[in-house]
């Protein structure tokens, strides 16, 4: 079908969108600049915070829990403080009083428990890496030495470790109150009505492993004072949240606290975390009254910086004899880990409205159950929720595809939302602005050669061959840009989704942008130049961003969830937009026009129809003077605004990938990647194909590299970078990349996030294609991450019985991994009524987000 | 203390060190030289790769005392002045950082990758900077810019390219 694709059709629908996005007389949005941040970044004079050296600065190493779980009976540092260097040496109990606990500021239900968590452990250590004891020395070699001098004991407990296990009757306890964190519900639609009697339904339990963020970049934090004022430099995404959570946590009142985030090398997430680091890095600097440093190791950083994903997700879908969905069920155990950090409950909750993805339907029923163990905490990883259920509704559309003999891509196109139904309220309540999967698909479809593969596949299976190959389908979207505060408040999250900017024209005709989000790899420098340079008419070089210091950036929200355009990028426009109507009254009494009269182009206000005009630059100098400014008008060109957009930002795409997998080995190898991302209008078409490959890479990894281990004591197995492993040059393929452009109707740019957009295709698309290449094997899943050895077990697995031939259609089994497609009654015809397109939202029933009780019903079935 | 002797980025130091003091945390804590990162503690990431006498090697994995009468170029000797080393141009002309977290150590293994092979396939660019881990790009945009990188350094006359690399790795 790809193979007959006119494309023309697609470069016309691309260019017409193309024309729709560029505001008129723009000429730096969309093009692809190279990054200002650049030049300090490839000549090492980054700032990265451990490169802060303050004088009388001191260091801290921290002593951490070997155990699991465990009572603290002994804690004697006495030892330690004799140590060479050593300036103190403290445990729990010496902050016992002062540390308050670490915030969970996204209680998604009333009865949720938020356990206490001391950022140093006092009485009781919950899992491996907690820390329990810290030295303050004068290098840190000094206090690495010193940390072996100090004495604790420790009482036993039982490690929490399986979810499954942890709920059930009589198992140990991580908490007093138990292991059970929330449970979470949220329905659309008639969901009994759309499985009775449903002619398919498939049923499949999907394991989101453990991950590992690993940012490049270590995390480290320098805290200092003067006695009444404290900074904190910290490897953070989100210095003004990170404010105001010190302030309340700490107690130093907020004005008083100022946080940097100096460069910062990554955070996907995982720099999204007020951390025990932080609070006990300004506790140690206002007792000793001397800066004070810390740098985590590597080692340190697998275990203590927060994880990613791991659940445990039943999904089922009720659909049509013709494919056409009907409903959708999900159940899912969240493991939060020992404690509930800034936002672990909210992650599978971002997830709650993804889990439909691009399709229609006509009921929808989540539960989301949240589960204490003995591990490091979970929170936000590039996605957050998002990849998650992507997965989940990718593999298992895919599995619907092969239980009706239908081929993935038609699947889904009988179920997508047209392009023409447009703004759509989804199932679950969602509107999505804008989209067209059809081009995007029809793109994909052109750049891999579908047909092509298809043949070459089914030659494979007619020959037998040992490689088999299979292709991998991943149609997604996802809603980022968080973004409005009302819908982030209707989900208990405690705070706001709006983004702040200054724009300021100096005197000699430079513009300052300060702007609230926090860039760590982003290029804000870069993108927010080009916006201003087409909204005011100055030069790209002329524009300096500031940001990542709440002295100088007073105001923000910072940098997560695909939002720094959408939102962020917003503000800075209106704040130029602000400006500009400010030079226009400026320049109207200069000019001695009126204000109706002066037209603005290209950096200069004319009066209409004549050539008489004023350079913005000359206006900012004419404001500096102040010596003729119109009555009542306030001496200087700058602004500041706030948006606070009214929906969501929903990039969509659609991946595809073509995978060999060798049955006699396990070993896989991806021949060809494919990704048409649909991200709205492009800034920086650099920036954002950068952003996709990077995406694509981590979202691989999960499928065929990564997952934090820990072993039934609640020991961690992948504690280095030799354990835990994150691809290198050698084990990615390149990708082929493309976008189309349906702007979002959202904001003025027509901007989408693109920050996640590629983790969240990836993962499904490659276990789709080494799923479909074992198909003939009657394989119906592989765990991720799916490493050679697993393959190879899998493969051995169903073999015992197993080739089950070629075709694609008729498969009923499943077994091999313990999953039951279970096919109802053949009921001839499809019943399922669709109603109108565009209509779904009427029929939806936004009942969540609801306390509710538990599913330990369901439980036992795991 | 042992005292060693050692030159970075064309300037001769001597300090008295620890025995276990690893060359890394000389070039950072102590010379101030901080362009060079550290991203793991097992030899792993490759963000703290620096020339030792021409040799790309793992700062992190060198102690101090190693180094004592060689020649050490971090990222912060590369560039001639205001002039980019090729290598350095390349990676922003390819968009081959994000963070740029591990660009210095990308570029020090990228410009050692080509003493053995001056115009590398793409292959031979991935397998040769396996010792190197990018969370951010994905490495597309590194390998372009490590090939571009090669084509410009070739493009030197062939005469003046070979000292002018020897001069690069040792002595900016
Ligand atoms: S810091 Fe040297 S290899 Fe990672
Ligand atoms: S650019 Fe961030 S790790 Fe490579």
């Amino acid at each position: 079908m790809s193979e007959q694709l006119d494309a023309g059709l697609i470069a016309e629908q691309i260019a017409e969108s193309d024309q729709l996005s560029r505001p008129s007389g723009a000429h730096e949005v969309g093009k692809a600049r190279r990054r200002k941040e650049d030049a300090r970044l490839v000549t090492g004079r980054t700032t990265w915070t451990d490169n802060i050296q303050l004088p009388g600065m001191l260091y801290v190493a921290f002593l951490r829990s070997p155990m699991a779980h465990a009572r603290i009976t002994r804690v004697d540092t006495s030892a330690a403080r004799t140590r060479p260097g050593v300036v103190a040496v403290y445990s729990g109990q010496d902050f016992a009083d002062e540390q308050g606990s670490l915030p969970c500021a996204w209680p998604v239900t009333e009865d949720i428990v938020i356990p206490d968590h001391p950022p140093m452990a006092v009485e009781e250590v919950r899992y491996v890496g907690e820390a329990v004891a810290c030295v303050v020395a004068t290098d840190r070699y000094k206090a690495a030495d010193a940390l072996e001098a100090i004495e604790v004991d420790y009482e036993p407990l039982d490690a929490v470790i399986d979810m499954t296990e942890a709920l059930a009757e009589g198992s140990p306890k991580v908490h007093e109150t138990g292991n059970k964190a929330f449970t979470w519900k949220f329905a659309g639609g008639d969901i009994d009505a759309a499985f009775r009697d449903a002619p398919v339904v498939i049923d499949r339990t999907y394991v989101q492993q453990r991950l590992i963020p690993t940012a490049m970049e270590p995390r480290a934090v320098v805290a200092t004072t003067d006695g009444e004022t404290f900074t904190l430099y910290s490897s953070t995404q989100i210095p003004h949240v990170l404010r105001v959570m010190l302030a309340l946590t700490t107690g130093i009142p907020e004005h008083k606290l100022r946080v940097i985030a100096p460069d910062v090398g990554g955070g996907f997430g995982s720099k999204l975390q007020v951390t025990a680091e932080e609070v006990l890095g300004l506790l140690i600097t206002r007792r000793l009254g001397k800066p004070v440093k810390w740098t985590e190791s590597r080692t340190e950083g697998n275990l203590t910086v927060h994880h990613g994903r791991d659940q445990l997700q039943r999904i089922s879908i009720a659909a049509g004899r013709d494919g056409l969905i009907r409903g959708v069920r999900v159940d899912l155990l969240a493991d939060m880990g020992a404690y509930l950090m800034l936002v672990t409950p909210g992650i599978p909750i971002l997830g709650a409205f993804m889990y439909n993805g691009i399709y229609k339907m006509d009921a929808y029923d989540f539960t989301c159950t949240g589960v204490f163990t003995t591990k490091m905490p979970t929170d936000a990883y590039r996605g957050a929720g998002r990849p998650e259920a992507t997965f989940a509704i990718e593999r298992a559309m895919d599995e619907l595809a092969h239980e009706l003999g239908l081929d993935p891509i038609e699947l889904r196109r009988r179920n997508w939302i047209t392009h023409e139904e447009f703004p759509y309220t989804t199932i679950c309540g969602l509107t999505y602005d804008s989209g067209n999967y059809e081009a995007a698909t029809d793109r994909a479809l052109a750049l891999l050669g579908y047909d092509k593969l298809r043949a070459e596949q089914a030659d494979r299976r007619d020959r037998r061959d040992p490689v088999q190959l299979g292709i991998g389908v991943s149609t997604f979207t996802e809603m980022c840009g968080l973004a409005p505060s009302r819908v982030l408040g209707s989900l208990s999250y405690g705070a706001g989704g709006w983004e702040h900017s200054s724009v300021r024209m100096l005197p000699t005709g430079k513009v300052e942008v300060v702007t609230g989000t926090s860039p760590h790899g982003q290029g804000h420098e870069t993108a927010w130049s080009q916006i201003v340079a087409d909204a005011l008419g100055v030069p790209f070089d002329d524009v300096s961003v500031l940001h990542g210091d709440t002295s100088i950036s007073h105001k923000g929200m910072d940098t997560y969830g695909s939002r720094s355009l959408v939102v962020g990028g917003i503000a800075v426009l209106q704040a130029c937009e602000k400006v500009k109507d400010k030079a226009r009254e400026l320049a109207a009494h200069m000019l001695e026009a009126s204000a109706d009269d002066i037209e603005f182009a290209a950096g200069t206000f004319k009066v209409r129809g004549t050539d008489s005009g004023k350079t913005i630059q000359e206006l900012a100098l004419a404001t500096f003077a102040a010596h003729d400014l119109p009555d009542r008008f306030e001496p200087g060109l700058d602004a500041d605004a706030t948006f606070d957009p009214d929906n969501f930002s929903f990039p969509h795409g659609t991946h595809l990938c073509a995978i060999e997998v060798d049955t006699e080995t396990g070993a896989t190898k991806i021949r060809s990647y494919v990704a048409v991302d649909d991200v709205g209008s492009v800034v920086n078409p650099l920036i954002v194909e950068g952003q996709v490959h990077g995406g694509i890479a981590q979202g691989i990894a999960q499928a065929l590299f990564e997952e934090a281990v820990y072993d039934s004591e609640g020991n961690m197995l992948t504690t280095t970078m030799a354990d835990y492993l994150i691809p290198s040059a050698s084990d990615l393929p390149d990708f082929t990349t493309d976008r189309t452009e349906t702007p979002a109707t959202s904001n003025p740019l027509g901007v989408k996030g693109v920050g996640e957009a590629g983790t969240i295709a990836s993962t499904p698309a490659i276990v789709n294609a080494i799923v479909d290449a074992l198909r003939p094997y009657g394989v119906h899943d592989v765990r991720m991450p799916c490493t050679p050895e697993r393959v190879w077990r899998t493969v051995i697995a169903a073999g015992e019985t197993a080739w089950v031939g070629p075709g694609l259609a008729g498969n009923t089994g499943g077994t091999a991994e313990g999953n039951t497609a279970w096919v109802g009654p053949g009921l001839a015809g499809d019943t399922t009524d669709r109603g109108e397109p565009g209509t779904a939202g009427d029929r939806t029933d936004w009942v969540g987000p609801t306390a509710a009780e538990g599913t330990e019903a369901e439980g036992g079935d795991r | 203390m042992p005292r060693i002797t050692v030159t970075v980025d064309g300037i001769t130091y001597q300090e008295d060190v620890e025995p276990r003091l690893l060359l890394v945390h000389l070039l950072r804590d102590r010379l101030g030289k901080t362009g060079t990162p550290i991203g793991c503690d097992t030899g792993n990431c490759g963000a703290c790769t620096v020339m030792l006498d021409g040799m790309s090697v793992k700062s992190c994995s060198v102690l101090a005392v190693q180094a004592d009468g060689n020649d050490v170029v971090t990222i912060e000797g590369l560039a001639h002045g205001n002039e980019w080393h090729p290598m350095q141009k390349a990676f922003h002309e390819e968009h081959a950082l994000q963070c740029g977290y591990c660009t210095p150590g990308m570029i020090m293994a990228a410009i050692d990758l080509l003493r053995d092979d001056p115009d590398p396939s793409e292959e031979t660019v991935r397998e040769g900077l396996e010792g190197n881990l990018c969370r951010c790009t994905g490495y597309c945009n590194i390998v372009r810019a490590v090939r571009r990188g090669a084509r410009e350094m070739s493009q030197r006359s062939m005469p003046e390219q070979a000292e002018q690399t020897e001069r690069e790795v040792r002595t900016p």
